[in-house]
């Protein structure tokens, strides 16, 4: 009987191979989707990462507690020697330092007086040692309006509005004023080689990049940065792992009550973004449940359908003297196959699809032209556990639930009902 | 219950609820069916005869009155009683065929002895046999939509035939068939009503069957108009 069953079920594209092909079809864009919404919740995330807060990042325990001040006179000293150690003792964490500082950039006219000037929101990133892909990070070279990257010391970029804003083009010099780590008055000339826009209000207003070098030249911070940004190997954020890898840092240094005792701090431990990280997965929760729900109900429908159109074959078999219960648990294993053939076939594709929109991302930096929010500028997924099992929801229990729905009629009806339905 | 007896229907009603009154299909219905008999159950759209041929066949249940059927009360069968009824004692041959499409001719025909749980060898025997009495032996590997509409009327006769049943109710089983095609099926259905003494029960109003019945029931409004029995019948 079971191979009679199971030669019907091969042989009937519309009971197996068609089903089979629209619960993977459900399931692939499921299982897609939440990468796809996890991956975009996270880009946000990885924005705020890149630019400001890392997914982990080490300061000096005054300098955490004043962070919004941005205490360059509370940096963190020998630099070097700190970056072996976490280098060593967290091999899969890419760190890199920086220095955030603020002055006001002064621009000449060609007698050397003061043409133009305005404040400056600075930041000192090691785009030349070659030791780390800050550039790449930032992405720079998508940013850049104008000009050229920083190739040289004593070169730095400005935020294209800014530029403007001083009337400042590449292959002019500029002059930062500002105080040191020590609290002396500073002076530092640059060669502006180009000017960027990252597309968010913040950093295009007024900012001044350098490399780390040329701004620990310019505030005396020799070997020295405000912050140690920390970006796990796997390219986003992973809370659980971030927390977890502080903790173990701090707990280090737990004894020492000095001001200046290295403090680490994960990107959800920073200011608000705790609650933005809550919120993100919140969102994707909610998101990805209502496009579970509704593939769900898509599939649950197909099943519904499926043993619905089979109500006729149901009359042959009782009227054959097939039992009622007989027919339903057929019912049920073919809907259990065809739930998790479709669910496994899905689940791999949509997993394909993902990994490849998670390694190379699509482009939309077109679309972002002048957005003034900080948007990411490529879409990418990201692979989660979830995305594992998450198909099994619509792709085989909805797929069961819909089948034992249908089946109920096989109960309710009477056989002559079923019998009726046959001829027609 | 009769000796010879295969079916004894007595004071047999049967009602169907139709909005909010009752439609009653069959009334105050008396019949008794011998063993081997030959018979139509004959009338015009809505006279009954499928109505009575579903609860014969344990399809349905009486509203009230009784049917008893090879010494089984129908109305008082479980559900399960039924299917066991129909599973080994009844065959059924439909208007429509209705052939599982997807399966071949011999598995069709194979369905039934399938649900009986017999061996394999025994059931190609049967088979084979089925398919034998019907002329199909060369159509065994075909499936149903490769098959004419005769040659899936027989099908559908083997199918019924071939757990060698007490008793084979037919609906209009020559409805979709040409002239020639009726005659061959039901000269086939007459052979093995003669060789292997197969009660057979029609409902039907097509003039090609009827010439062929031993007993004609004749149903109206559902109730029985008028009961023949062929002169020459052997029942």
């Amino acid at each position: 009987m079971i191979k009679f069953l199971i030669k019907g079920l091969l042989r009937d594209k519309s009971r197996s191979r068609v089903p089979i092909i629209v619960v993977a079809v459900g399931v692939m864009l499921t299982v897609f989707m939440n990468a796809y919404i996890t991956g975009f919740m996270g880009d946000t995330i990885e924005m705020n990462a890149r630019f400001s807060h890392g997914h982990l990042k080490v300061m000096t325990r005054a300098y955490a507690e004043n962070m919004s001040q941005i205490p360059n006179d509370l940096a963190l000293m020998n630099v070097e020697e700190l970056l072996d150690e976490l280098n060593e003792k967290m091999p899969r964490v890419l760190w890199a330092p920086r220095i955030q500082f603020g002055g006001l950039v002064d621009a000449p006219d060609e007698l050397g007086e003061t043409r133009s000037q305005g404040p400056a929101m600075g930041m000192g990133i090691d785009l030349l040692s070659g030791k780390t892909n800050e550039a790449e990070r930032l992405n720079m070279e998508k940013s850049l309006v104008r000009g050229r990257m920083i190739q040289n010391p004593g070169e730095s970029l400005l935020s294209e509005e800014f530029s403007q804003k001083l009337n400042v083009n590449p292959g002019d010099e500029v002059t930062l004023i500002g105080s040191t780590m020590n609290g002396a008055m500073t002076m530092y000339n640059f060669k502006v080689v180009g000017t960027v826009s990252f597309g968010t209000e913040a950093m295009d207003r007024g900012t001044i990049i350098a490399d780390i070098e040329d701004a620990r030249e310019a505030l005396d911070m020799y070997d020295a940065a405000g912050e140690l940004f920390g970006f796990l190997e796997e390219g986003f954020y992973d809370d659980e792992k971030a927390i977890l890898l502080a903790e173990q840092f701090n707990m280090n240094y737990e004894g020492d009550s000095d001001d200046y005792t290295p403090v680490m701090k994960a990107l959800s431990q920073q200011g608000s973004m705790g609650q933005y990280v809550t919120m993100a997965d919140v969102w994707t929760i909610y998101i990805s449940t209502i496009f579970v729900l509704a593939m769900a109900l898509v599939l649950w429908n197909a099943g519904l359908l499926g043993g619905l159109r089979r109500y006729g074959e149901f009359g042959v078999r009782l009227a054959m003297g097939e039992e009622k219960s007989h027919v339903y648990r057929t019912l049920i294993y073919e809907s259990v196959f065809i739930g998790i053939a479709g669910t496994v076939v899905g689940t791999a594709v949509g997993l394909g699809f993902a990994a490849l929109v998670q390694k190379y991302g699509i482009d939309i930096s077109g679309m972002m032209e002048g957005a003034s929010m900080m948007f990411p500028t490529s879409i990418r997924t990201r692979i989660t556990p979830t995305d594992y099992y998450i198909g099994f929801i619509p792709g085989l229990l909805s797929t069961v639930i819909g089948t034992m729905l249908a089946g109920i009629g096989i109960y309710k009806r009477k056989t002559s009902q079923l019998f009726k339905e046959l001829e027609v | 219950m009769e000796n010879n007896s295969i079916i004894r229907i007595k004071n047999l009603t049967k009602s169907f609820p139709m909005g909010k009154t009752q439609f009653t299909a069959l009334r105050n219905i008396n019949l008794i069916l011998g063993k081997g008999e030959f018979t139509g159950l004959i009338g015009p759209s809505g006279s009954g005869k499928t109505t009575l041929l579903n609860i014969v066949g344990s399809l349905d249940s009486p509203t009230s009155g009784e049917a008893w059927v090879l010494d089984h009360s129908i109305g008082k069968l479980t559900a399960k009683q039924a299917a066991q009824l129909r599973k080994e004692k009844l065959g059924f041959i439909f208007q429509s065929y209705n052939l599982l499409a997807v399966h071949t001719v011999f598995e069709n025909v194979e369905f039934p002895l399938l649900l009986l749980k017999m061996g394999a060898s025994e059931r190609k025997k049967m088979v084979m046999d089925a398919l034998e009495w019907l002329g199909l032996t060369d159509k065994v590997k075909s499936k149903p939509p490769q098959l004419s509409g005769g040659e899936c009327q027989r099908v559908a006769i083997a199918r019924a035939m071939v757990k060698k049943p007490s008793l084979v109710l037919a609906d209009e089983p020559t409805a979709n068939l040409d002239a020639a095609n009726s005659h061959h099926i039901l000269k086939t259905m007459e052979t093995l009503n003669r060789e292997l003494k197969t009660t057979f029960l029609f409902a039907t109003h097509d003039e090609k069957v009827i010439g062929y019945l031993h007993r004609k029931i004749y149903l109206l409004d559902g109730k029985v108009d008028r009961d023949e029995r062929k002169v020459n019948s052997e029942k």
